[in-house]
């Protein structure tokens, strides 16, 4: 199965199906709650978002066990989608017309796989950060087991990691709800129109069309 | 002094000013300070005990290894710990070195700096830095802040606890109990000048004594420990040896608040709140500029239907 996916009526296309759209879902909570309370201990300003979400300690306590929901999440993506965001032919064109994408000149974009360039890039950088959350969250969890140069390195990279997943993670929303339309009805329908597959992911859309013609 | 207690200088995870900043007339209260003449201590531990019995803080127990510390490492119910240390000198003659270790009460503390918590770490307007239990949520970040490895768990409320300068007791013009319960008078309490200045004195007169006893007794390098990398601190020793605080004392010869923490709460907090809020802008800025992809190149963006026109185009 390199890329599931198959024709709906109604000139749609199943994009992702229940299982890999729960476990989507299943990151995405766990994420946004370790981002708000994590914004809550990185800025005196938005520790009234703590307050809010049951007082400092609650989200003290929770936020680890909600971190390891959040890598749990992560390992489970990485097992549906790892083999198919490896590096594929198409991705270092589709980088160097990335302008393009960002422009809204879709036609100027090389076709795309059910994943493109940036969606990779999107997976792999969110994978080693949550590698590194995980990492120095368990230090940063029981400090007073870990030697002082560990919990010093933790301290540091901890933030540093999270902040970018949280460049990742504005990039992602924005892409997925505003910017890209039908993208956010992807993930929680699981279908996309014909034109949408057509136009962002025309390799991986061609062959559900050749797979579905073959069978018939 | 009464009155310090009241006020606050340092505050940890505070948005905006310290509250009451700017209230009172430019009056500078005196820094307390604790003066530790390590040459004199001769290990009685009624400190350990007085500070116990004022902070009623619950049973410690002692753990016996073969020396004449009562534990190894203060913990959150013994705040105040005698370590020792035995050390044969060149000339065969033993030396028992007792160091009264607590809290430093740093004029820059890092655990002050670490902590998330608003209000959970303050420092009066004494110098004195005190944890205030029902603010501090259990982070441990003053842990890994700390130079002196002091702020310890307590392991059923995760809340963090430590030497309070007996901030209760110098609000009401008392000493400390440590201070009150020392029968060698190697314990002292006042401003931290007055302190300083009987410091270097007592220094001086153990380097005299080195000098005209020819080294039978005294110390040649006995000095005055008040670390200039937190700023100074609250507690000060007189050391038999201040050009090697750790091997005889066991103190950080150059502490500092760890340089992570200060790359975290200052360049990196400052870098990813203008990343933060450029990226927010920026993404913004985007979309005015470019507008959606619509789903359907010359529709509205409305699921398809199926109807004509819509995604066969």
């Amino acid at each position: 199965m390199s890329s599931p996916g198959f024709l709906l009526p109604n000139n749609r296309v199943l994009r992702y199906n229940f299982r890999e759209r729960m476990v989507h879902w299943s990151a995405a909570v766990s994420y946004i709650y370790l981002l708000l309370t994590g914004l809550a201990f990185w800025s005196p300003w938005l520790f009234w978002i703590a307050v809010v979400l049951g007082g400092g300690t609650v989200s003290r306590v929770l936020h680890p066990w909600i971190g390891l929901v959040f890598t749990f999440a992560v390992l489970l993506m990485y097992g549906l989608w790892a083999e198919q965001m490896h590096e594929a032919n198409g991705d270092k064109a589709w980088w160097q017309a990335m302008r393009y994408y960002i422009s809204n000149e879709d036609e100027k974009v090389p076709a795309a796989g059910r994943f493109n360039g940036g969606q990779k890039f999107l997976f792999w950088s969110f994978f080693w950060c949550g590698i590194v959350l995980l990492l120095t969250g368990i230090v940063l969890w029981y400090p007073q087991q870990f030697p002082e140069a560990v919990r010093l390195v933790s301290i540091l990279l901890h933030p540093a990691a999270a902040l970018l997943t949280i460049g990742l993670f504005m990039l992602h929303v924005y892409m997925g709800t505003a910017y890209e339309r039908g993208a956010f009805g992807s993930v929680i329908r699981g279908d996309v129109s014909r034109e949408f597959a057509m136009r962002h992911h025309r390799t991986w859309f061609e062959d559900i069309v050749r797979e579905a013609s073959g069978k018939r | 002094m009464s009155q310090a207690t009241l006020r606050i200088q340092k505050i940890s995870g505070h948005a905006g000013p310290v509250p009451g900043e700017g209230m009172y007339r430019d009056v500078k209260e005196k820094q307390v300070c604790k003066l530790v003449d390590t040459t004199t201590c001769i290990g009685c531990k009624a400190c350990e005990i007085a500070c116990q019995e004022w902070n009623d803080l619950p049973f410690a127990s002692t753990t016996f290894d073969n020396t004449y510390q009562t534990m190894p490492d203060t913990t959150w119910n013994f705040w105040n710990l005698i370590r020792f240390k035995e050390h044969v000198r060149d000339d065969g003659t033993m030396m028992w070195l007792m160091r009264k270790d607590q809290c430093m009460h740093c004029a820059d503390p890092g655990c002050l700096e670490a902590c998330p918590a608003d209000g959970a770490i303050v420092q009066y307007a004494n110098g004195i830095v005190d944890f205030q239990s029902d603010r501090c949520i259990g982070c441990g970040y003053c842990i890994t802040g700390c130079p002196f490895n002091i702020p310890k768990f307590h392991p059923a409320t995760h809340k963090v606890h430590k030497c309070t300068l007996c901030a209760d007791r110098v609000t009401e013009g008392l000493e400390p109990a440590c201070i009150k319960a020392c029968p060698t008078g190697c314990l002292h309490f006042g401003t931290k000048d007055d302190m300083l200045d009987l410091a270097g004195r007592r220094a001086k007169q153990l380097r005299d004594n080195y000098k005209e006893s020819k080294g039978t007794f005294g110390f040649a390098n006995a000095g005055v420990y008040d670390p200039p990398g937190v700023g100074g601190t609250g507690v000060i020793y007189v050391l038999h040896d201040a050009t090697n605080p750790e091997f005889l004392n066991g103190l950080p010869k150059d502490p500092h608040v760890p340089w992570t923490v200060k790359l975290w709460k200052h360049p990196l907090k400052w870098l990813g709140n203008v990343a933060m809020i450029g990226g927010a802008i920026g993404l913004f800025t985007h979309y005015l500029r470019y507008g959606p992809k619509l789903e359907h190149k010359n529709g509205n963006g409305a699921p398809a239907s199926g109807g004509p026109g819509g995604a066969q185009r």
